[in-house]
């Protein structure tokens, strides 16, 4: 359990911010990465990637945030480390005049992403937001290409979260895409972005709300719905479902390789919701119980498909041969602009994988995090944009990019 | 976000519509629709199609003045007059075999109806729909009254019980002769009355919904005029264009192919066999016109001699594919531009409309056209009649130049190079990617991907007669790429190895079928089966809003000599005169609609996307958007 002590993470978040060369507890992972076939291409971007290192940083992320390692104890180490770091944002607000939104907004997205309830993608639009606020640019040019910087910084930082990028994009379409433009006075017009940039910081915000209150139709008093992952959106549904004293049975499975759902159980059990806890094997047995299957999303793509940690494409298909509706909660700023034809056709997320006992010599390990599931397996999706199709994710995509 | 649509709530918790609302809610939410159109939609939807009784005339599917007018526009195979004629038969079949012995009356006499109801949905103009309606709303009280005194007659127990119905069936069809009577004489009323088209058209709105159905209600009017941007324009124009015949015309209609085989330019000769189900397409041996229509020439004043040229090139197959029939076309009408004069004491706008409209009809005379030719002339036709009134002859004519140039370079040339770009984004080292025929967007995907140095093998999938993958295979190994050369027969063997297929397409329409090269439903089916993912390339310029869910409806036929003979093969001729055998019909279909079910992508100039947003596409970038 060395990568999910709390003195690993602390250690892991130094590494990020200060490129002190420490290889010690990923000695593992680079021999595995490096007979994988992708490790050319991951060393390529690591040249150019600020963050150079290969486990996925999004999966860190959230393994910080939902590692068995309690939250609180995460967030109290994380007040510790915002003492430091707040200065150092405070700093960076003011401070990286002279950089031009290139290290400031990394370290603003740092602040922003160790508070344990927010998304990464949100913290990620704080920092756009800051960004903005901050800028000493003196025309409505320089600020877009300031704007644009700090968001390819960040999205460089992690190449493989989807969402932040997702959100990036997203933000820099939402903020930039207003008649402030032709304003003439350029204070006004950069008071019309910050303005919208703090509507989109604030939609993000209560995305998750509006997602429970959406989805509370479709859980009835008595069903059965089996949850795959930690996804905070889930959670926040059955937890207001469970306040409108809604009677249901919780079906977890364990979430290999963090155990993500122990540690959903754990927290529904607090909420006197009844949870069974299931292998991830067990899918297919516990089928015929299930009324309905709700997953989260790391990202939401343009053919209306899922990515998802891993596993959610077996559990989809099982519902899906089985008549069960599946449903996506995720947030819209999780939309997307790829369209992956198959499983491979993603850039790869890799994690590292405990199996308890010394895996033999000469056997290769699958250490990819997500899989990618088709629209065709999904039923609905619930969105801060409302009640989805998957088909519509596209529609949405298109009026927004395009 | 807030340009377009600025009224949208993001956050609020209540459920947003969207996709396909239902008539009723779009009505509710009065988002756009008019709403005449939703109370006729609805009025319409209250009365289920059971009621319509067997006495009800058809409408006619496509009445020879409405070939003027583009307005009406079959909208799929869905065919309500089908439908209605479609009812009777569930009588039929019980009648014939049980009345055995006066079977031949009835059957005369069923016979004769059925024929009459023929000629008369194909023959009367529109306004004779308009006056039999009454007509028709009467005769199913008739039969009922009929049927009222025929049941009281009888009394109980007397004979079969199958009687009272055959004496309703008399008595019905009696009363669709006399409705169908009527209904002549009305429209030789209308026709001495002077009922000129324009006259007939006004009420055509009224009679649609009743006889469209739920069809058009989604999307008001937006649907039903694929053709006619501008209802008014058209209308204009309509007396002009009586020249030009309905690209959708059935040609199993005798008088109405006759009709236009008097006025028809080229003179094709037809095939003599005819299949069965495809008789409403035009059937022509593609022979040798050339000296014929060589003859012609100087006695063809209206067409433009480069016109002329391209339409041999049509008919000749010297200019194949989507995109180079419909650039081929657009510069042909710009020089037609050019060297065009308004005539005195007419309008640029008006007459040079129908100057084009008679250039169109000699190209369809040619070969039928493409989506992509009818949504650029549904252009060209946009823009010239949008022209201001004021502009001189010569600004009107260099705009319009220009607009053509523009609508070629953005529409066709830069939409293919984006077409590329996301493209090979999708190809990666190691591919085997499959085409089939010779896409030219799929292509130039090959050559650039090529070209910035992907290590990719090519399987040139093809077939008879055409074989165009013979010259794509010769293009691709000249330019040093791998590839592998078979025929469609056997597609099943090389795609196990194949990771990737590559597709070109006619046309997209808004239900996501792709409408394409013939086979190419074959190669998507046999990818679906074998989980490889399917890459359609088409630019948005060739998306329609039809829906097509067979490819029977509408299709081309190719000259029935082409499959009959192999080239080269000089013993093999068993078919040899097989034209005067009648029990041999040969049937060459040009294209295919492919379900969206097995198309995993749309690649477009958009972007990437599943075949569910079409739609989407249509309506936010359709021709109708372009720069107005």
């Amino acid at each position: 359990m060395w990568w999910r002590s709390a003195s690993f993470i602390r250690d892991r978040q130094n590494q990020n911010q200060n490129p002190n060369p420490n290889p010690k507890p990923s000695s593992l992972l680079h021999s595995a990465l490096d007979d994988s076939p992708s490790s050319p291409t991951s060393t390529s971007m690591a040249a150019l990637n600020p963050n150079p290192n290969p486990i996925s940083a999004y999966y860190q992320t959230r393994a910080e945030h939902h590692a068995v390692v309690t939250s609180d104890w995460l967030a109290q180490s994380a007040d510790a480390a915002a003492g430091d770091v707040a200065a150092s944002s405070g700093a960076a607000s003011g401070g990286s005049k002279g950089e031009g939104g290139g290290v400031g907004v990394i370290e603003e997205f740092n602040y922003w992403r160790k508070k344990p309830d927010l998304a990464e993608a949100v913290a990620a639009v704080m920092a756009l937001a800051a960004v903005i606020r901050s800028s000493e640019a003196t025309t409505m040019n320089e600020l877009d290409i300031e704007l644009k910087k700090a968001s390819n910084n960040l999205k460089s930082w992690d190449t493989t979260s989807i969402s932040l990028s997702a959100a990036c994009d997203l933000f820099i379409r939402y903020v930039t895409r207003t008649s402030a433009l032709e304003y003439e006075d350029f204070d006004a017009a950069k008071r019309r972005l910050i303005e919208r940039a703090e509507k989109f910081g604030e939609i993000s915000l209560k995305a998750r709300k509006t997602i429970a209150m959406l989805s509370q139709d479709f859980i009835s008093d008595g069903c059965t719905i089996l949850v795959h992952g930690y996804s905070r959106v889930v959670l926040e549904v059955l937890k207001m479902a469970a306040s409108n004293k809604k009677l249901f049975l919780v079906l977890c499975t364990e979430g290999r390789p963090d155990r993500t759902g122990l540690r959903f159980s754990k927290e529904l059990a607090a909420l006197g919701i009844p949870v069974k806890l299931l292998i991830d094997s067990a899918v297919a047995y516990a089928m015929d119980e299930v009324d309905m299957v709700y997953v989260g999303a790391d990202g939401v793509v343009e053919s209306g498909g899922i990515i998802n940690m891993m596993g959610t494409y077996q559990v989809a298909l099982v519902a899906h041969s089985m008549n069960k509706p599946v449903y996506v909660a995720a947030e819209s700023y999780k939309f997307a602009r790829l369209y992956p034809l198959d499983q491979k056709d993603l850039e790869p997320a890799l994690r590292p994988i405990e199996f308890g006992v010394p895996i033999p010599s000469g056997v290769e390990v699958e250490t990819s995090a997500r899989d990618y599931t088709p629209p065709q397996y999904l039923t609905l999706l619930f969105t801060d944009l409302g009640v989805l199709t998957p088909s519509v994710v596209s529609d949405e995509l298109i009026q927004l990019y395009v | 976000m807030d340009l377009r649509r600025p009224n949208r709530p993001v956050i609020g918790p209540k459920v947003r519509q969207v996709g396909f609302v239902t008539p009723d809610s779009a009505a509710a939410t009065s988002s756009s629709s008019i709403p005449a159109v939703s109370a006729a939609a609805a009025a319409s939807a209250g009365s289920p199609p059971s009621s319509l009784s067997p006495v009800m005339i058809p409408p006619p599917r496509h009445p020879s003045t409405e070939m003027s007018n583009p307005h009406f526009h079959p909208v799929g195979s869905y065919n309500p007059s089908e439908q209605i004629l479609g009812s009777p038969p569930a009588l039929s079949p019980s009648r014939s075999s049980r009345f055995d012995a006066d079977g031949s009356d009835f059957g005369g006499d069923d016979d004769e109806s059925v024929a009459l109801s023929g000629v008369g949905g194909g023959m009367t103009p529109k306004s004779s729909l308009l006056m039999c309606q009454p007509v028709t709303k009467t005769a199913p009280l008739v039969s009922e009254t009929r049927k009222r005194d025929s049941n009281a007659s009888k009394g109980k127990g007397e004979g079969p019980s199958a009687a009272p119905k055959e004496k309703l069936t008399k008595a019905e069809r009696r009363a669709t002769q006399e409705a169908q009577r009527a209904a002549k004489a009305a429209a030789k009323e209308a026709a001495a009355a002077g009922g000129a088209p324009s006259v007939s058209k006004q009420p055509k709105p009224a009679t649609k919904p009743a006889t469209q159905q739920k069809k058009d209600i989604p999307s008001g009017s937006g649907p039903l005029q694929p053709l006619a941007p501008s209802g008014s324009i058209e209308k204009k124009q309509g007396k002009k264009e009586v020249a030009a015949p309905h690209p959708r015309m059935q040609f199993d209609d005798m008088t109405k192919v006759g009709k236009l085989k008097k006025r028809a330019v080229v003179n094709q000769s037809e095939a003599r066999n005819r299949v069965e189900l495809f008789r409403h397409l035009p059937q022509y041996e593609h022979g040798t016109q050339l000296p014929d229509l060589e003859s012609k020439f100087f006695q063809l004043d209206l067409i433009h001699p480069s016109v002329y040229q391209v339409g041999l090139q049509f008919l000749s197959d010297k200019i194949s594919g989507g995109n180079a029939r419909c650039i081929a076309m657009l510069l042909a009408f710009k020089e037609v531009i050019q060297d065009y004069t308004t005539p005195p004491e007419k309008t640029l706008t008006r007459d040079l409309g129908a100057k084009v409209g008679s250039c169109v009809s000699f190209l369809i005379e040619c070969r039928p056209l493409s989506v992509s030719m009818g949504n650029a002339i549904r252009f060209l036709k946009n823009r010239i009649s949008s022209l201001p009134h004021n502009l001189s002859d010569k600004e009107a004519k260099s705009r319009l130049q220009s607009d053509i140039d523009r609508f070629i370079n953005e529409k066709i040339i830069i939409a293919s190079k984006a077409i590329v770009e996301h493209g090979v984004s999708k190809i990666r080292d190691g591919d085997v990617l499959l085409t089939y025929g010779s896409p030219s967007v799929v292509e130039s995907i090959f050559a650039y991907a090529h070209g910035i140095k992907k290590n990719f093998r090519v399987v040139v999938v093809d077939s008879r007669p055409k074989h165009e993958g013979q010259g794509l295979l010769r293009r691709l190994v000249e330019r040093g790429i791998h590839c592998t050369y078979t025929h469609l027969n056997a597609v099943s063997y090389v795609m196990h190895e194949v990771t990737r297929v590559f597709l070109g397409a006619s046309s997209v329409l808004s239900n996501g079928t792709v409408y394409s090269r013939v086979g190419t439903a074959c190669v998507a089916m046999v990818a679906h089966a074998f989980r490889v993912p399917v890459l359609v390339c088409c630019e948005a310029y060739k998306f329609h809003e039809r829906v097509q869910l067979d490819s029977i409806c509408s299709n081309e036929l190719g000259d029935p000599d082409a499959i009959s003979k192999v080239s080269g093969r000089k013993d093999l001729n068993y078919l040899d005169g097989w034209a005067q055998n009648e029990n041999i019909q040969l049937l060459n279909l040009k294209y295919d609609a492919t379900p969206s079910d097995y198309v995993s992508v749309l690649v477009t100039e958009q972007g990437m996307l599943p075949p569910t947003s079409v739609p989407v596409i249509i309506r936010e970038y359709g021709i109708e958007r372009l720069w107005t």
